[in-house]
């Protein structure tokens, strides 16, 4: 395989720094005194400040929190269950309610917001944490599901038949082999899913309630009626939560598939 | 035979959760919202419970057949655009070192897993008169009055290019990376030219991974009316505003649940399309 020519290097160094540009703007201006986000009128950090005393702001921090939190456990736990029970029992009906599971993700967010909408109204559901959480829910699963799926399909049976061969009941032989093998596709899942639900703005605007503050939802309007340094702030610290999160993940990643690597350690080819 | 059926049943009850959850929360409402784009609104609030097919005869009316073919020309242009420029980033990165292909993945990561929001935000600085992009460009004496490319197609366009193509670069990346680069070698040694090598070798082996990038950016550009509405101001009108402005202020169920229908109907035989061309069931990248 041949290397990348210098304009090819050059190309993806580009494209990096014009995705950056938005993002370091951002940044930048967060430090900005001059409320007018043109003018440049030396480094301050009042907006953090404001930031961090507006009340409705927490608040709507801590809900998403709560929502991310629920719906992640859900679709973890759902997602799970589905892939590995599929992998055992092998019907028809699985094709179906597979296909059928992934459509929250295959389709325009804004079908599945108007769907909700009229659901919870028919079902008279109180629009509100439950309707969130449900409809989150219902967009993270795939991301599980398909996740723990490929895994479960490139594992090696042998290791749980073994197990079961040398005396390991089906319980005991899940436990100990085949999810502690699963767990790396399990989180995976579960990164995505908690990155889409903290990001959704499209359904969740259909599905919140008048009561129930949540971040994107808060941030949409917000950025609908103005341009406030305030949310400069705000992306900033959210940015920097992500980079450390990442950073965790990654890390976390590299412990968990230090065992794994050294089976396959040939696999680079470069 | 009597502990092989007991086994079975605890595996079924693994199931358990998925199917309910699916048959609840996914097919039935799906199912409603069909029922729903046949039935017509309340006067006041609600709907009425008789047949019609009103709902689909308006959607024939000219202003919403051009909101249709407005939102598919936006997402076919952002596309492209998406296509040209994540396709080569995509592919260059899956012949890096595995150490760069490493840091590559953590600063597209970066921005793809910041609010999508905030990254449009981003945009919205660059793009307002007076904003960044015309300081530089009127410090440079590039240009003499501000742009105003806030609320312009150009500015929806890039906004769109700008949310999508991880997508496109990660389905690619994945196809790539799977790729047998001998194959190329081969077709160069038996005299192929680089070109010819590309087209017949390269672009076939990551065909599944351009294709399924073609999804996950066309099909979401059709429904996100929030890139529209706040890069474009309310100048352009697509698909996904209409359903929003339908349930919010039109109060509109069974026209929204109608207009949903088409798209999704849209949407769902380009998945198939896919799913038959490449014949398989997955999406490249997703996972």
């Amino acid at each position: 395989m041949k290397k990348n020519s210098k304009l090819t290097n050059f190309y993806l160094a580009l494209m990096i720094i014009i995705t950056y540009i938005p993002i370091v703007i951002t940044v930048v201006y967060s430090f900005n005194e001059s409320k007018i986000s043109t003018i440049w009128s030396g480094i301050s950090l009042k907006w953090y400040e404001e930031l961090f005393r507006d009340r409705d702001m927490k608040e709507a921090l801590r809900n998403s929190l709560v929502l991310a939190f629920f719906c992640c456990s859900l679709s973890a736990i759902i997602g799970t269950l589905g892939a590995v029970g599929m992998s055992k029992v092998k019907t028809k009906a699985n094709h179906v309610i597979e296909y059928l599971a992934t459509i929250p993700i295959m389709i325009p967010e804004i079908i599945l917001g108007m769907v909700f909408l009229a659901v919870f109204s028919l079902l008279s559901i109180p629009f509100g944490m439950t309707t969130l959480v449900i409809a989150h829910t219902s967009f993270c699963i795939p991301y599980v599901l398909l996740n723990v799926k490929a895994r479960l399909a490139g594992m090696d049976g042998s290791l749980e038949e073994a197990a079961r061969d040398l005396g390991a009941g089906r319980f005991r032989a899940f436990i100990d082999i085949v999810l502690p093998l699963i767990t790396p596709a399990i989180l995976s899942g579960v990164l995505l899913s908690f990155a889409m639900s903290f990001d959704d703005v499209v359904i969740s605007i259909f599905v919140t309630g008048p009561k129930v503050n949540i971040l994107p939802v808060k941030i949409y309007t917000k950025i609908k009626t103005g341009v406030t340094p305030e949310i400069n702030a705000l992306a900033t610290v959210l940015l920097a939560a992500t980079v450390l999160l990442l950073f965790l993940s990654g890390w976390i990643g590299r412990r968990a598939g230090r065992f794994e690597n050294k089976e396959d350690g040939n696999e680079e080819r470069n | 035979m009597t502990m092989k059926k007991r086994k079975n049943k605890s595996i079924y009850l693994m199931l358990v959760p998925i199917y309910a959850f699916t048959i609840i929360f996914v097919l039935f409402p799906i199912l409603y919202m069909i029922l729903l784009s046949f039935l017509s609104k309340a006067e006041v609030w609600g709907v009425v419970k008789e047949v019609t097919l009103d709902n689909y005869k308006k959607i024939t009316e000219p202003l919403y057949i051009k909101t249709f073919l407005d939102s598919i020309k936006l997402a076919a242009i952002s596309t492209g655009f998406v296509v040209l420029l994540g396709y080569p980033f995509g592919y260059f990165m899956a012949k890096l070192s595995k150490k760069w292909k490493r840091r590559m993945m953590e600063l597209i990561m970066v921005p793809f897993w910041t609010s999508g929001l905030m990254r449009l935000y981003g945009w919205i600085i660059v793009f307002r008169s007076n904003g960044t992009l015309d300081q530089i460009l009127m410090g440079l004496h590039i240009t003499k009055s501000p742009l105003k490319l806030l609320y312009s197609y150009e500015a929806v366009v890039v906004g769109m290019i700008y949310a999508l193509m991880p997508f496109m670069v990660l389905s690619v990346y994945s196809s790539a990376e799977k790729m047998d680069w001998t194959l190329v070698e081969a077709a160069r040694d038996l005299g192929a030219t680089k070109f010819k090598a590309f087209i017949t070798i390269t672009l076939k082996q990551t065909m599944p991974g351009l294709l399924s990038g073609v999804i996950l950016t066309f099909v979401p550009s059709m429904g996100m009316f929030f890139v529209a509405d706040l890069l474009g101001g309310n100048k352009i009108v697509l698909v996904g505003s209409v359903i929003q402005e339908q349930l919010t202020k039109g109060r509109n169920l069974p026209f929204a649940a109608a207009m949903s229908v088409v798209l999704m109907l849209l949407t769902t035989m380009l998945i198939s399309l896919y799913k038959r061309v490449t014949g398989s069931g997955e999406m490249e990248g997703l996972v």
